[in-house]
């Protein structure tokens, strides 16, 4: 790395007009090399259905643990929330609370029982009691629709975070990059390599925060209460004039004032969709299978909730350390808020390093979504709905996948290219309420309710995917009247989340369709899939390496 | 369409392979009717399970936590919201150097820990009645003790 940055300082002159070989773009570049490294070594592993779409369930406890936390914590996070805390105080942090308590979800109702009876995909588990193709069809439209929303959200993202950590690299040619990346590591290295760049990422992600929080103590002379009497009165400058606003009282995002009183709902309907979708989020619920049995699943969750609760409380001091510290009249974009407290605080090496983290984020969450996204069209949709069930040569299902993959990822690029000037970040509260309206219900019923028929599931995916899809479009995220959202007219929906109405609309679809059909075979396997949950008896077993 | 022999593959049986009868063409499963009985044999007898006393117990057992415990981590994260949204003045009284909304956000966390590390310790018992139930199945259904 030494020998990079040194390059960097001696031949400015040298390089390209436009172009600035910044200690940014180098440390970027060495954890390009590194994960390409990591990516070559599993590909000689990822052989066979279960290595490449399960890293052979090898998976230890503590890494799967690293590896969620690092599929799930996106830069949306990293630099949105701490920016959010920067300009907005009290509100964004109650934005962090439900990310990590979302995971109790994941840990009491869901992750052991899909571990147990499950094999590759979420539609595993709702294909052992109903009719396996209908099920796996909607099923694999969900997890590819959530999976692409997402996956834009974060390439949208990168493209204009690249625009401002590294100047001269433009839109095109940053998304570009990420995407071929995360091609590269998914087609190649499969879940083990996309497991080790999560792993990585969460390393970098973790140490990086937790120095710059130490930062931002330091300055305060490691004083709590000299840190929190700066957060009392931040320095914002109102109608040119400044005045100082007590960051920790709430209100500020979610008002009763600021929202036209529709504030604190929008927050419980957002709260709904973190709390009931996480545990519905496909590119979250495979790492599962990448782990030998349910008590590592059930172990992983616990140190993946150690290490996401650590960050989001770090988030309070990112946040506050830039609204104390560097006050927002003084930050150009909310987002960089993290990355010039990190210069301000730490100089322009630590602000590279922080630069690069951010870039980390970004990949191991995109390569995450992409192998959920590729797993689910080869396993779910073309081997078994389009194959019933068989493969027609061997090896067929990871060839399939690794053109998916590739396929998913091209796609991405270029509506990521499209959509550049897009303001997507509501892709993500969209990808959340498709999970917690359309997969969770289907998830829960299919486990815990005996009636439960191939009709309510096909129904209860259908009617949650379409309804927070149609709330989405009504709602001022994308109707928007001052002509900031895609459609320039006053919303019909009054709410930016839909989870409030699109997750009982998606239990209430599947309850009803299950009654209204008199299909009652489900019913004979209920007792297979019941014991094979909580006991893990005939559960899928590591392959040796 | 029936299927074609693709003439890069050879389908006879490789030496030392797991059977001496190659399927031919086929890497999957065979269909139903022609499983061997070693093949259509279940894992276990999932009914007989479903019906033992210790499998109820095991099921009563993580039902009796796992309802109250989404129940109670459920009603305390909603709480924030809603105090918050509708009852600032409580949430903006201080508490030395802070306030009540940041200790009651900052106590979510905390919440959350205490019910996964409750939790991991419960489902420590789950995993023992589990394995319990496990060893009483040595004998499969149609098969020979393990």
């Amino acid at each position: 790395m030494n020998f990079l940055l040194a390059a960097a300082a001696n031949t400015p002159a040298a390089a390209p007009a436009g172009f600035q070989f910044t200690p940014a773009l180098g440390m970027f570049l060495s954890f390009v090399l590194v994960t390409l490294g990591i990516t070559y070594w599993s590909a000689r592993k990822s052989t066979g259905a279960s290595n490449y779409f399960a890293a052979g369930r090898g998976i230890t406890a503590w890494q799967n643990g690293l590896a969620v936390a690092g599929d799930y914590m996106s830069a949306a996070s990293f630099l949105g929330i701490a920016g959010m805390i920067a300009f907005k105080g009290y509100d964004g942090f109650m934005y962090s609370v439900g990310w990590l308590v979302a995971y109790l979800t994941v840990l009491l109702v869901v992750a052991e029982p899909l571990r147990n009876a499950g094999k590759y995909t979420m539609a595993d588990v709702l294909a052992y009691r109903l009719s396996p193709r209908p099920v796996r069809a909607m099923a694999a439209l969900s997890t590819l629709t959530v999976s692409t929303f997402y996956m834009i959200a974060q390439m949208v993202g990168a493209g204009a975070l690249v625009k401002l950590l590294l100047p001269g690299v433009g839109y095109e040619w940053a998304v570009t990059g990420v995407g071929v990346l995360m091609i590269v590591y998914v087609v190649f290295g499969g879940m083990l390599a996309t497991t080790w760049v999560q792993i990585i990422k969460a390393i970098l992600l973790m140490s990086g925060s937790l120095f710059l929080s130490i930062l931002v103590l330091k300055h305060f002379d490691y004083s709590f209460v000299k840190f929190f009497e700066a957060v009392g009165k931040v320095p914002v400058v109102v109608d040119g004039a400044v005045v100082h606003k007590d960051f920790l009282k709430p209100g500020l995002i979610f008002g009763l004032e600021v929202t036209k009183g529709w504030g604190p709902i929008d927050l419980i309907s957002l709260g709904l969709a973190l709390v009931f979708g996480t545990a519905g989020l496909p590119h979250v619920l495979v790492r599962f299978y990448t782990v030998p049995d349910a008590k590592t699943a059930r172990i992983s969750v616990v140190w993946a909730m150690a290490i996401i609760g650590a960050f989001y409380i770090m988030t309070t001091f990112l946040g506050f350390g830039a609204a104390t510290i560097l006050t927002p009249a003084n930050i150009s974009v909310e987002n960089m808020s993290a990355p010039l407290l990190a210069k301000a605080l730490g100089g322009e090496i630590f602000f590279a390093f922080i630069s690069a983290v951010a870039f980390a984020t970004i990949l191991a969450v995109v390569a995450g979504l992409t192998i959920s996204a590729s797993t689910s069209f080869a396993h779910d949709f073309y081997t078994n709905v389009l194959h019933h069930g068989t493969e027609r040569a061997p090896g067929e299902e990871v060839r399939v996948a690794r053109i998916a993959a590739f396929v998913v990822g091209a796609v991405a690029i270029l509506l990521a290219i499209k959509l550049q000037t897009i303001n997507v970040a509501f892709l993500v509260g969209l990808a959340f309420a498709v999970a917690a309206s359309a997969n969770l219900p289907v998830i829960v019923l299919s486990l815990f309710w005996k009636r439960f028929n191939t009709a309510g599931a096909v129904w209860g995916l259908g009617v949650g995917l379409v309804g927070s899809i149609v709330l989405i479009i009504l709602s001022p995220s994308v109707m928007d009247p001052s002509g900031k959202g895609l459609i320039h007219a006053a919303p019909w929906f009054p709410l930016k989340n839909p989870g409030i109405v699109s997750i009982p609309l998606g239990f209430l679809a599947a309850w009803i369709a299950t009654l209204m059909s008199n299909d009652r075979t489900s019913e004979t396997k209920f007792a297979e899939l019941t014991v094979r949950a909580n006991t893990g008896l005939g559960s899928e077993k590591a392959t040796s390496h | 369409m029936p299927e074609q022999p693709t003439p890069d593959r050879d389908l006879t049986a490789a030496v030392s392979a797991e059977t001496d009868v190659a399927r031919l063409g086929h890497s999957s499963p065979p269909p139903a009717h022609e499983q061997t009985a070693d093949e259509d044999a279940d894992v276990a007898d999932w009914d007989r399970v479903m019906v033992m006393p210790e499998f109820g117990a095991l099921l009563k057992a993580k039902i009796a936590f796992i309802v109250p415990a989404t129940l109670f981590f459920t009603v305390y994260y909603f709480a924030l919201p809603v105090l918050v949204g509708w009852f600032p003045e409580l949430m903006e009284k201080r508490l030395g150097p802070v306030n009540v909304a940041y200790v009651f956000a900052l106590s979510q966390f905390f919440m959350a820990w205490a019910v996964a590390f409750v939790y991991v310790r419960k489902a420590a018992k789950f995993d023992d009645q589990a394995n319990a139930i496990i060893a009483q199945l040595d004998t499969p259904k149609g098969g020979q003790p393990k």
